[in-house]
């Protein structure tokens, strides 16, 4: 706390959070946030809250999976493996997520029409819903970027290091498990916090496929109310904890971690 | 080539991308064309508030650079889209409000514009770390070496510090500016017509959207291809003559 | 300080720029196929009924008019904003609008209906249509409607765009939609409704959710503009352009009572 406490204990600081003070007071007090109240009790924003929520968790672990075999794939693999696996990461990082979620969504829904059968399958069910090819999308893209953050962290481990183990005659799998794998994951670690964050901001997007988000929530507040700004600034307020939390959770995990490398 | 172009004719399986209608070949091209004018215009915008929030958060006075924290801060943490989406209303609503109050006429600003201006404003945050780590990373003594030539600060800034700074500044700018091509697409929920919205409202209109959202695709691929050999190109010019970063230590 | 008046030098240069060019009205249309009132031709030029009508109205009233296209969600704020000076979009005058924004007299009327995948076997009424997922265009008159009648026993899921809306009905996702039974008859004139959907039938009018007719709308403020195109909308009325270009798009006058 005095860590906290100390650095703000200077003049132009305590005029800054004075400032602070006075914008967040006007806006308490001059802002309309009558409608708060009602989407609180309504249950709308907890459910938003909470969509938002899973789709990042699920998103990311999966997304997470994946990376590592596609940094696998391009760092190590034979062609064969490592030119789809660049290609995939090439395409998902050169085009926009939401045109990525939106071919996905309506560009395979304009195909359904054509096959019948895809009713009948036990698929449907999924296929009808929204939220899985927002998590899809999420995941794939998530997937990219750290497909493509895995290969340089691979890649990075010394190479002195994988021979000593080969000559101590472990098999490829140990070493993989034991020393590739665990060197490059230290060295993400401190590029995964801001990733993680990058994912939490795009999770918005799948507001536009229906799925019923945070961000959802906050649209239909405003077509409810015909309140432009007060839905927005909560949002932001919202996404601005979630980040700081993510932050810090990341700072924590890292200093779990021994720093040391190699 | 013939049976290349009779593809894109209209009756033909690609016929609706024909450049002239009713093929949206020209109207993709259009928005194209919208989402690199507002690309290049909020890049320009964002690495002059880049270059003055780099220097003012190293050389300014401490509430410039707590301000600046701030600002950087505040935008890295939030969601491009609601940013896009507060300044988008909140911008031309300022602006008219204060020139109502002077008892001026309200003012057209064409979205375009105020795209620009949002993404630029938003891009600022991210320059300015960029060139921030930038500037520190030119060595100290190369500084303090030219200063001890005589050379005039003015000297000093366009002759060691800005060409050694580019070098380290590049990739990073790179990155960002193939982020903000795709950030662009976030003005399609504001039904701005830049490449996506396009490809969306051809497909709504023709039914065809695998076929316009795989064409918006491979025209955003193009432009991330091309411009990652232009600044690696400009990266090789800024390099000459510096020892290579990569291959030292690990 | 510097800084300062740089900016104010910036925004009394748009402003020059701005009075110079200050009467192009902008319309707002949201961008997105609505037939057959607006849609967006290969070209990029905007046509339809009520483009039409718009022209006509501006020509009447010598009001240089240009489409600005907004997206539906956001059409409102735009306007509040001075992104644009009005918004003909075939938004229903309701109520609660009104205390946001204010309209010009009707236009056109339409009530609300019920489309559904070829055969099926339920009628446009909250009881029939139990357990369906239900898609409406969010902040439209229609979803407001269906939160009223239907959200009890239905599932409701809010589309961006109607379009958007209707491209769901077609793939499958959704059991039904409501909306403006002119738009849905406008959409399963085309070939992919035609192919797939069909009208489920018209449903009772409600006041307070689907408004009065259809207007355009206009900040509260700007008055002198809001009369000029209630001039314009009844001299078209009278010198029947209005049944001249009705007569391109439909069988009958969409006018409504009067």
């Amino acid at each position: 706390m005095r860590a906290l406490i100390k650095p703000m204990m200077q003049p132009h600081r305590l005029f800054l959070l004075a400032m602070g003070i006075a914008i967040v007071a006007w806006a308490i007090l001059t802002l309309d946030w009558s409608w708060l109240p009602t989407y609180l009790d309504n249950g709308l924003l907890l459910k938003g809250l909470w969509t938002t929520t899973y789709m990042l968790v699920l998103s990311w672990a999966m997304g997470l999976f994946l990376a590592i075999w596609l940094g696998l794939a391009q760092a190590a693999g034979p062609w064969y493996v490592a030119l789809p696996a660049k290609g995939f990461c090439s395409v998902i990082r050169g085009t926009p997520l939401l045109l990525q979620l939106w071919f996905l969504y309506y560009g395979l829904g304009s195909l359904f029409p054509q096959f019948p059968w895809i009713r009948e399958s036990w698929a449907w069910a999924y296929l009808r819903e929204a939220w899985p090819y927002g998590l899809f999308a999420l995941t794939m893209s998530f997937a990219g970027y750290e497909g493509e953050v895995m290969r340089g962290a691979l890649l990075g481990v010394p190479k002195g290091q994988l021979e000593a183990a080969r000559a101590y005659g472990m098999p490829r799998l140990t070493i993989l498990r034991r020393i590739w794998l665990p060197q490059a994951i230290r060295r993400v670690l401190p590029t995964l916090g801001g990733e993680t964050v990058l994912q939490l901001k795009s999770t918005p997007l799948i507001a536009t496929i229906t799925v019923l988000d945070l961000y959802q929530v906050s649209l239909q507040i405003r077509q409810d109310t015909f309140i432009i700004y007060e839905p927005l600034l909560l949002l932001a307020v919202l996404y601005m904890f979630y980040t700081g939390l993510i932050v810090l959770a990341f700072r924590f995990i890292e200093r779990q971690v021994p720093a040391k490398l190699g | 080539m013939n049976w290349l172009f009779g593809l894109f004719e209209p009756g033909h399986a690609l016929g609706l991308l024909a450049l002239s209608p009713p093929g949206w070949g020209g109207a993709l091209l259009t928005g194209l064309s919208h989402t690199l004018e507002i690309a290049i215009g909020s890049y320009i915008l964002g690495t002059v508030i880049g270059v003055g929030g780099a220097f003012g958060k190293l050389y300014g006075g401490p509430i410039v650079k707590d301000l600046l924290a701030i600002y950087t801060t505040a935008i890295r943490a939030i969601p491009e889209l609601i940013e896009i989406l507060l300044l988008y209303y909140l911008v031309p609503d300022i602006v008219n409000r204060f020139l109502l109050s002077l008892g001026r006429p309200r003012i057209d600003l064409p979205p375009i514009l105020v795209g620009t201006l949002v993404l630029g404003f938003v891009l600022g945050a991210y320059m300015t770390e960029v060139l921030r780590g930038a500037i520190l990373a030119v060595p100290h003594g190369q500084v303090e070496a030219a200063r001890a030539y005589g050379m005039t600060p003015l000297q000093v800034a366009h002759r060691v510090t800005l060409p050694q700074m580019l070098a380290y500044a590049l990739p990073g700018m790179a990155n960002l500016w193939l982020n903000l091509t795709k950030d662009t697409a976030l003005l399609a929920v504001i039904g701005f017509n830049e490449l996506t919205e396009t490809s969306l409202q051809a497909g709504g209109t023709t039914k065809a959207f695998m076929l316009f959202f795989t064409a918006a695709g491979i025209l955003y691929l193009i432009i991330s291809a091309l411009s990652g050999r232009l600044f690696a190109l400009a990266e090789r010019r800024a390099r000459r003559g510096q020892p290579s970063i990569r291959g030292g230590g690990i | 300080m510097k800084l300062k008046t740089l900016i104010i030098a910036g925004i009394a240069a748009l402003g020059l720029v701005g009075t110079a060019q200050a009467k192009v009205i902008k319309v707002g249309v949201a961008s997105e196929p609505y037939p057959p009132f607006s849609t967006m031709d290969a070209s990029g030029h905007w046509q339809g009924w009520e483009i039409d009508l718009m022209h006509a109205i501006c020509k009447d009233q010598k009001l240089d008019c240009k489409i600005t296209t907004v997206a539906w969600d956001g059409i409102i704020p735009a306007l509040t904003s001075g992104q644009i000076d009005m918004i003909m979009s075939s938004m229903s005058i309701t109520k609660k609008r009104e205390k946001v924004i204010a309209f010009s007299n009707k236009y056109y009327e339409t009530p609300a209906a019920v489309a559904a995948p070829k055969g099926a076997k339920f009628k446009a009424t909250p009881a029939s249509m139990k357990g369906l997922t239900i898609g409406v265009e969010v902040g439209s008159t229609n979803q407001a409607y269906a939160k009223k009648f239907f959200s009890k026993t239905a599932t409701l899921k809010t589309y961006q765009t109607q379009d958007q809306a209707n491209q769901d009905l077609a793939a499958g996702r959704i059991d039904a939609t409501i909306a403006d039974e002119m738009a849905l008859e406008g959409f399963l004139k085309t070939k992919q409704g035609e192919a797939c959907c069909e009208l489920v039938g018209a449903l009772p009018y409600d006041n307070e959710t689907l408004g009065s007719g259809i207007g355009a709308g206009f900040r509260k403020s700007d008055t002198a503009l809001r009369e000029k195109f209630n001039k314009g909308i009844a001299d078209v009325r009278a010198n029947g352009e209005y049944q001249k270009i009705t007569k391109k798009y439909f069988t009958f006058d969409i006018y409504g009572s009067k």
